[in-house]
């Protein structure tokens, strides 16, 4: 099941003077992922990636051990709709890694039907790689770390779960349950000494921004998205937004009555 | 198994695994541990109290075997002092049973909650090592479950080539099931000690050298932080048993309740919080002071009895002591060096350790003799722990330092003990253990572990 690509030939083991946080990222293999791999290396991290491109992951992986000059990056692939092989491929990675602290859930589709069109294929793939691949992976991540009493999980939701918008209803759709659902996991799992955050960016300058129709304002480049995810995650915080700005606009934009929401053409 | 997953922690706080805890009470509970094991793609190892500074009793992802509900005293007879328990017995409960009858465990480490599978595991030693050897030489006989489901016994005699790599063999090889010890007779509760300062490292293992013949045990406190003219100064604690009528109530003594560590100071302050106010002085500004006071103190020689449980287990008394080095933990480095070169090695080790500003807090020094194990850590010389505190700041400075000790001690022909180094790396292992004793290890391993489901983040850093 594992591609291992490395310079090294075993995992770098954690010491009390080397110690290495272990941490897995599903959907790592472009954009916002990769950044967040490469940084995570960077701070100390031995790191899973999981995405369904081999070649994609061997490259990054091979990057990554290479700049670290030790094994810190395992490459997986796995399409997250293959809900069944999720639980033992989990405990394969864990048992590879020797431990786990960190869950980011970062696969995402977005398919935007156009204004005039309906398409229930699409609609039903962006729900089942945003959705309930997070919840097929999430849900055994979190049964563990409820056990162990510690770990953090990152969810990366989207600002267009915030409200159902006219472009997009089956993201909107995908992305809102994310964010419920995470939400759900942090007042479950606070108690436990588990932390959960949601990170919903804006405009992300990825393969994704492509798809997007119109203007992308205060758009960021993913190393400036993963810059504020790290800083999050090192604060344990609960729910950010990248750019921060966004925090602001969906404020408002919450709150614009539906009156005037539905004749809006945002 | 998910709900199994467990965060475990070194005895030092300095590192933490999590995996899926099992708690097995009967032999077919370990085996059925492995079968799952095995149709998962997981690693096993078993743990006892978890008193190993470093990474022997962990497993980060794997299955860890919870041993200490194995913990009954199967036979005990008070003739011959032969005990037989289950490996999840600690040493305390082994004394409770046997002292009330004159009997003390031939060896002991510093502390008295470890368990009789990880005494045998990594072959402690206590401060009777020159005279006594290590906890390996008084087993009589052990089963063990090895992960192919097939249980073995072993003695010296029978199946020696496991007893001789089972003991020390830091549990890679197989699951204790079973042990019986030789235990020590002991004329009374107590034990006689005398007490001298030494003023500088050549006087100090000169004393330990000088005297060890002419007692039972013999210890060192060895002020690390100081350097300069009296590198190396401490105090050496030398003990006998007492015999024949020089304890004239030897019933009383040897009574659980005269034994029993209290646990209030003057009868008043609660040890368990003691702790809290040892955290203030574990910096380098603190420890220094205490030392000193400590030094001073020692400058008298003297002569006093001292019951065996407070002669020998130190750690114990004071609670959670290992809380007071703070969020990062300790660490221990611990070398056995022969008595030829220990004294260059020290004073390189100790001298460097101080003028990079990181000394360690705590030194103890013992006297050692070889052994037969295979994974044996003693040679004919001495031994020097030191313990240093973890932190963020530290870390990678500490950790080049304990580099270059390595080398220092490589050097002088010395050896680490697996129940305390945490950053000895294999290649270090594989020059003071030898080519040939790795082979050894190896095949061994091969034999009754085939599929390599034994592993601890100590293997996997060494021996892998």
């Amino acid at each position: 099941m594992r591609i291992h690509v490395s310079t090294q030939p075993k995992l770098a083991q954690s010491t009390p003077l080397h110690p290495k946080r272990r941490g897995i990222i599903v959907g790592a293999s472009t954009g916002m992922g990769a950044v967040l791999a490469q940084k995570l290396a960077k701070e100390g991290y031995t790191v899973a990636l999981l995405a369904p491109q081999k070649d994609k992951l061997e490259t990054l992986c091979g990057e990554i051990n290479s700049v670290e000059k030790e094994t810190r990056a395992f490459a997986y692939v796995h399409d997250v709709t293959n809900y069944s092989e999720v639980p033992a491929l989990l405990r394969k990675i864990v048992a590879d890694l020797g431990g786990l602290d960190l869950f980011v859930y970062m696969a995402g589709v977005n398919y935007p039907p156009g204004l005039e069109n309906y398409n229930f294929e699409d609609d039903r793939k962006m729900v089942e790689v945003n959705l309930i691949g997070a919840m097929a992976w999430l849900s055994p991540v979190a049964e563990m770390f409820q056990s162990a009493k510690a770990g953090q999980i990152v969810g990366i939701s989207s600002v267009a779960g915030d409200r159902g918008r006219i472009g997009n209803p089956g993201y909107n759709t995908s992305k809102a349950a994310l964010t419920c659902y995470l939400e759900a996991l942090r007042n479950r799992l606070t108690r436990h000494g588990v932390n959960v955050l949601t990170v919903k960016p804006g405009f992300v300058k990825t393969e994704m921004l492509k798809a997007a129709q119109g203007a992308t304002p205060f758009a960021v480049t993913p190393e400036q998205a993963v810059e504020d995810i790290y800083k999050a995650m090192r604060r344990r915080k609960q729910v950010i937004y990248t750019a921060p700005i966004w925090r602001w606009i969906m404020l408002i934009i919450q709150h614009i009555p539906s009156v005037i929401f539905r004749r809006m053409s945002f | 198994m998910q709900k199994n997953f467990t965060q475990l922690e070194n005895f030092g706080h300095s590192l933490s695994a999590p995996s899926y805890l099992i708690k097995p009470k009967t032999t077919e509970e370990i085996i059925e541990a492995f079968q799952t094991a095995k149709k998962e793609g997981l690693s096993v190892n078993s743990r006892g109290a978890g008193r190993s500074y470093n990474d022997a009793a962990l497993i980060g992802g794997g299955i860890i075997l919870d041993m200490q509900g194995m913990n009954a005293i199967t036979a005990w007879d008070p003739q011959t002092g032969l005990v037989t328990g289950q490996p999840g017995v600690t040493l305390e409960q082994l004394w409770h049973k046997t002292l009330p009858d004159g009997w003390w465990p031939p060896v002991v480490s510093g502390t008295m909650t470890t368990t009789l599978g990880g005494c045998l595991a990594a072959n402690i030693h206590g401060k009777n090592n020159f005279r006594m050897g290590t906890i390996g030489e008084h087993v009589v006989e052990f089963t063990a479950v090895l992960p192919t489901g097939a249980e073995v016994t072993c003695s010296p005699k029978k199946n020696g080539d496991l007893f001789y790599a089972m003991i020390s063999g830091l549990g890679m090889l197989g699951v204790f099931t079973s042990i019986t010890l030789q235990m020590k007779h002991v004329e009374s509760g107590l034990l006689e000690v005398h007490a001298w300062p030494a003023h500088d490292l050549h006087e100090h293992l000169s004393l330990l050298l000088d005297n060890a013949p002419s007692y039972d045990y013999i210890v060192g406190w060895l002020d690390s932080t100081h350097g300069g003219k009296g590198l190396g100064r401490g105090q050496i604690h030398a003990a006998n048993y007492l015999h024949g009528n020089e304890d004239p109530n030897p019933q009383e003594t040897m009574k659980l309740e005269n034994q029993i560590l209290p646990p209030r100071i003057f009868g008043v302050f609660p040890k368990s919080i003691l702790y809290i106010f040892m955290k203030p002085f574990a910096n380098n500004l603190g420890w220094p002071l205490v030392n000193i006071a400590k030094y001073i103190a020692s400058l008298p020689r003297h002569t006093f009895r001292q019951s065996h449980a407070a002669f020998h287990f130190l750690l114990d008394y004071v609670p959670n002591w290992e809380l007071s080095y703070g969020r990062g933990g300790l660490i221990q480095y611990q070398s056995f060096v022969p008595k030829e070169t220990a004294e260059d090695a020290w004073r390189e080790m100790l001298a460097l350790s101080i003028k990079r500003g990181i000394p360690s807090y705590l030194g103890v020094t013992k006297r050692h003799r070889p052994d037969k194990f295979l994974l044996t850590h003693a040679v004919d010389g001495f031994s020097l722990a030191l313990d240093f505190k973890v932190t963020d700041g530290n870390r990678a400075k500490l950790g080049e330092m304990l580099q270059e000790f390595d080398k220092i001690v490589l050097q002088a022909g010395g050896r680490f003990y697996f129940a305390k180094n945490s950053e000895t790396t294999a290649e270090t292992a594989k020059k003071f253990y030898g080519e040939e004793t790795l082979e050894k290890f190896k095949k061994l391993k091969k034999r009754c572990d085939p599929n390599g489901l034994l592993e601890s983040d100590l293997y996997r850093r060494i021996f892998e």
